[in-house]
């Protein structure tokens, strides 16, 4: 894996592919801001970029230039994000680091939150925005129709001290050169009641074992993406299966994902897709294993109910997110500042506290308010981080490299996720 | 609205304002708007079109011209490559959306589930707009249609996560989350608006009618079987078109108290929103716009729709 | 009339009972605003105004307030206009095509929300898109009148049928051209119908999420894409519930004032 990335405009001069790339893939929803953030394949059980980058294979970016200098701010950056990731100070007066930045570097921030990758593809299209806090599917989407600009990450100080696991991955680089600085990271974990469920789990089994003695208390993420944790959970317990992606399943793979979920539909209590529905589930004992993600454990902690977190021992999904800049944007500058100031210490401890995840500055460490932050997310955890399989939209063709079989696309994951849950 | 000037269309100039006046046929100060108007008042077909036309432009038009470029669209295909819409014409999407029996099934519960809706907030509303149309007086009244239409300014959600809190295992209720969770919750939210049209068909009910049959000998049950129920019914399809259209569409109270279940509104927004296949969904859209029209046709000799 | 004195007992409790079922899980909401937890726990924990005290400094429920308030001021205006006059035009006139146009003016509102969202949504954006325009607060008004004109057309049309078009006539006859007759004796006439049939629609544009969700784009956050959006925030959920538990004390005022308006001058019986 190379750490450094080269100035994207060493990269060897491609023009537009005739065959197919990799495709454009469908959207994942993100009713919820925290964004599905998607990846190809990432770490994984095997070492991390030792399968090189399934999501690049016959990719070639559309040539676009990399902004070669930095000048003046041009006085505003218009932005497209999640909900949670530019907070100015206008739904809670403490949360607010946009501010600090309009006043350091005269940028005046437009901010408009995207619901779902779609939409920020389509936002992004328009030409208004200068920069987007992309997610996985929407990132290579966005490279490959041309939307988005290489940045030179040179032109961006904090890049340097952002974790080496974050850089130069499938999802926000192309042949080496990248397309954006990381914004954060986080797993999606086992959560359970430590006063209901014993022995403490270890395992998704206590989710998927059709005979649990929590039938009906067990709940689930309501997206088509969660087949993906059930093929996490197959490549551990059917290696014959031979699911090496968790996002690359042919049709026998899938079929198994897919039984596995109908079975587990009976012992389901409910999906979820809403935080406030996740916290409320566990407080009241109506769910009491499942998935979550870290910040809800810890909301639910902070209210006095008993649960604990893990990873589980056959690994688990995740997300990662990446500022990415406008392929013709008008405020260049500003934008280049605003990723900078994003990824800063400060601003991105406070960002990575607000939304609950892992902050991608490694000394944004030393800012949070809470001095466990990093610990409780495992930042610095890169062994951690290594049993994590980033959200990736599947695609027709297989992330794992293989060629000959067709792999689901999202739009079948859809509907089989219909039919799952009946 | 208090106004005419802005529904005058410019008129001819005053041409023959100005000039001499001959006897007494002399037009009074404004005389293009009193020109326009004889020729409005004489003119019954062009006050008509007139009348009809921005708002036929706008949902004769616009509207169902949306819609019909959305049902257009459910013959399309989207490319999985490149996510865009593919114009040609297959029957891909209703062969799949016939032919897989979970949308069948989705399809069934929906309507159950809307018939149910429907079926509760009737037995609730009926009584309940009969007391205050006919028990309450007058100066009650008023408040009492004030007290069924506050709960329409409180946030749809937020009432939906008041019963998920009351529905908990270890909430007030502790029914827990399921499908009949979700009728409950949808048969509160949409209760006001069977009541209100209820109430509207009551209040139109004289009085003198109700004491006619009562002078004819006839008991309170008989009365309400021969005069009171005919001359609502139209009212009570009025109500059932809003809950159970209401119910039909909906797919965020069935995410918030639904449990494990779904409903067709979700496997619309799942495609759109989260797949970006728009064919689909428009062809899965079809469903309760069948359901809707047929509901519409059946229901339309009644007068019903005149009462909503 | 001919009651019994139970079956007037049943009637009275089921009108209590029901008003209690309406009331119970505001009642819930009020409290909640108040409670400790952060995620409504029940029983509740304890009680706290900090809940209050953020919803009063965001900037952003005030921001979503007043975005709802415009849409949902411009969607009543549309339908004022549009319900008003395909009311007179089907009440007073008879025509071919009288029954398709009074159906074609339900429509909107008897088809599931998400089919006119989705399909205004695609119409807009093939419409708007070529102009370079996004969807924003004209698309989420358009797509609110849309299915508000129905409650302005039926408050009006149960109106004029109520009020028939002797008085109108005789104005005529009187001398009075068709604009002064309108200003004069139909406009009073249906003006606490308008007013009811607005508030109606008031009301839902107010509290309107699906075919918001569709037509609004990313710019414009109404008071109910706010709350959404804020159920996904960390620690918003509390503030959401207060925010609705001062909107359903703060709407007995406009209902009130528009009931006591109408009422003083209900149309003959």
């Amino acid at each position: 894996m190379r750490s450094t990335p080269r100035p994207a405009t060493s990269r060897p001069a491609t023009s537009r592919s005739a065959t197919p790339g990799p495709a454009v893939p469908r959207l994942v929803v993100v009713l919820s801001a925290l964004a599905l953030a998607v990846a190809a394949c990432g770490s994984g059980s095997e070492p991390t970029g030792a399968s090189a980058a399934p999501g690049q294979s016959g990719f070639t970016p559309p040539k676009i230039e990399a902004l070669q200098s930095l000048g003046t701010g041009e006085g505003q950056v218009n932005l497209v994000h999640w909900a949670g990731y530019v907070e100015d100070g206008s739904n809670d007066p403490k949360v607010d680091w946009v501010t600090p930045f309009e006043q350091a570097t005269g940028c005046q921030v437009n901010s408009k939150v995207a619901g779902t990758s779609d939409e920020m593809v389509n936002l992004m299209k328009t030409g208004e925005y200068d920069a987007v806090s992309a997610s996985g599917d929407a990132s290579l989407r966005l490279i490959a129709g041309g939307d988005v600009a290489p940045v030179d990450t040179a032109l961006i100080p904090n890049y340097a001290d952002v974790f080496e696991g974050l850089k130069d991955k499938p999802w926000n680089s192309v042949n080496g050169v990248a397309y954006g600085v990381p914004h954060g990271r986080g797993a999606n974990l086992l959560m359970w009641r430590t006063d209901v469920v014993k022995p403490a789990p270890d395992s998704w089994s206590v989710v998927f074992d059709p005979a649990s003695p929590y039938k009906g208390k067990i709940t689930a993420y309501d997206s088509p993406i969660y087949i993906a944790d059930a093929a996490v959970y197959l490549m551990a317990t059917k290696p014959d299966l031979g699911i090496k992606n968790p996002y690359a399943l042919d049709d026998t793979q899938f079929q198994a994902a897919v039984d596995l979920l109908k079975q587990q539909r009976q012992i389901i209590g409910e999906y979820w897709s809403d935080y406030t529905k996740e916290v409320q589930a566990f407080k009241s004992g109506d769910s009491v294993a499942g998935t979550t993600w870290q910040v809800i454990a810890n909301v639910a902690q902070a209210d006095k109910t008993p649960v604990e977190v893990t990873l589980p021992k056959e690994g688990a999904t995740g997300w990662s997110d990446t500022w990415m800049v406008a392929a013709g944007a008008k405020n260049p500058n500003c934008a280049y500042k605003w990723l900078d100031w994003i990824i800063s210490p400060k601003a991105n401890a406070q960002v990575a506290e607000y939304f609950g995840e892992a902050p991608s500055n490694a000394k944004s460490c030393e800012m949070t308010a809470d001095p466990k932050h990093c610990e409780t997310f495992h930042a610095t955890d890169e062994e951690y981080f290594s049993k994590v399989w980033y959200w990736t939209t599947p695609i027709a063709q297989c992330l794992d490299g293989r060629t000959d079989v067709k792999c689901k696309d999202y739009a079948e994951w859809t509907r089989a996720w219909t039919e799952i849950k009946g | 609205m208090n106004t005419t000037a802005n529904t005058t269309p410019p008129g001819p100039p005053p041409s023959a304002a100005p000039s001499a006046p001959r006897g007494g046929t002399t037009p009074a100060p404004g005389g293009p708007r009193r020109r326009l108007a004889a020729i409005l008042h004489r003119r019954a077909r062009l006050r008509l079109s007139l009348l009809l036309s921005a708002p036929m432009l706008w949902l004769g038009v616009a509207y169902l011209g949306a819609l019909a470029a959305l049902f257009v669209s459910a013959l399309w295909r989207t490319d999985t490559f490149t996510g865009d819409l593919v114009r040609e014409l297959t029957w891909a999407n209703f062969r799949e959306l016939l032919t897989t029996e979970v949308y069948r099934t989705i399809a069934l519960r929906s309507v159950g589930v809307a018939a149910a809706v429907t079926l509760i907030d009737l037995v609730i509303a009926f009584p309940m707009a009969f007391a205050m149309a006919k028990l309450a007086p007058p100066r009650a009244q008023r408040w009492l249609v004030i007290a069924v239409l506050t709960p329409l300014w409180a946030s749809y959600l937020v009432k939906a996560y008041a019963w998920r809190v009351l529905l908990s295992a270890d909430g007030l209720l502790g029914w827990g989350y399921g499908l009949t969770a979700t009728i409950i919750t949808l048969s509160y939210l949409w209760l006001p608006y069977m009541i209100l049209p209820i109430y509207a068909g009551l209040e139109r009910l004289p009085n003198s009618l109700l004491e006619a049959a009562g002078d004819l000998g006839a008991r309170g049950r008989r009365t309400f079987r021969t005069v009171v129920w005919p001359l609502t019914f139209p009212a009570v399809v009025a109500g059932s078109i809003f809950t159970f259209s209401l119910s039909l569409g909906d797919y965020i109270t069935v995410k918030i108290v639904g449990g494990r279940s779904q409903l067709i509104g979700n496997v619309v927004y799942d495609n759109i929103g989260a797949a970006n296949n728009l064919p689909f969904a428009a062809a899965v859209a079809t469903v309760p716009v069948l359901i809707m029209l047929a509901y519409l046709a059946a229901v339309r000799r009644t007068g019903a729709l005149e009462n909503l | 009339m001919n009651l019994s004195r139970t079956a007037r007992a049943m009637l009275w409790a089921a009108l209590a009972g029901g008003l209690a079922v309406v009331y119970v899980p505001l009642l819930i909401v009020l409290l909640n605003s108040f409670n400790a937890d952060r995620t409504f726990g029940w029983p509740p924990p304890g009680f706290t105004l900090r809940w209050w005290e953020a919803a009063w400094n965001s900037t952003g429920v005030r921001e979503a307030l007043w975005t709802s308030i415009q849409a949902a001021l411009g969607a009543t205006a549309i339908a004022l206009v549009l319900g008003t006059m395909v009311a007179f035009a089907l009440q007073r006139h008879s025509f071919f095509g009288r029954d398709a146009v009074s159906l074609l003016i339900i429509l909107p509102i008897a088809l599931p929300g998400i089919v006119t969202g989705i399909a205004l949504n695609n119409a807009f954006r093939a419409v708007l898109e070529p102009f370079g325009l996004g969807l924003g607060m004209f698309t989420v008004i358009v797509g609110h009148a849309t299915f508000c004109v129905v409650t302005v057309y039926n408050n009006v049309l149960a109106r004029l049928r109520r009020t028939g078009s002797s008085l109108e006539e005789a104005s005529a006859d009187l001398g009075a051209d068709v604009f002064t007759t309108f200003r004069l004796v139909t406009f009073p006439m249906i003006r606490s119908a308008l007013l009811a049939g607005g508030l109606l629609a008031f009301a839902l544009s107010f509290d309107e999420i699906i075919v918001t969700t569709f037509t609004a784009g990313a710019g414009v956050k109404t008071l109910p894409l706010w709350i959404f959006e804020n159920l996904f925030r960390p620690n918003q959920a509390p503030v959401v519930n207060v925010v609705a538990a001062a909107l359903i004390v703060l709407s007995v005022v406009p209902i009130y004032l528009a009931q006591r308006l109408s009422g003083g001058e209900a149309g003959p019986r």
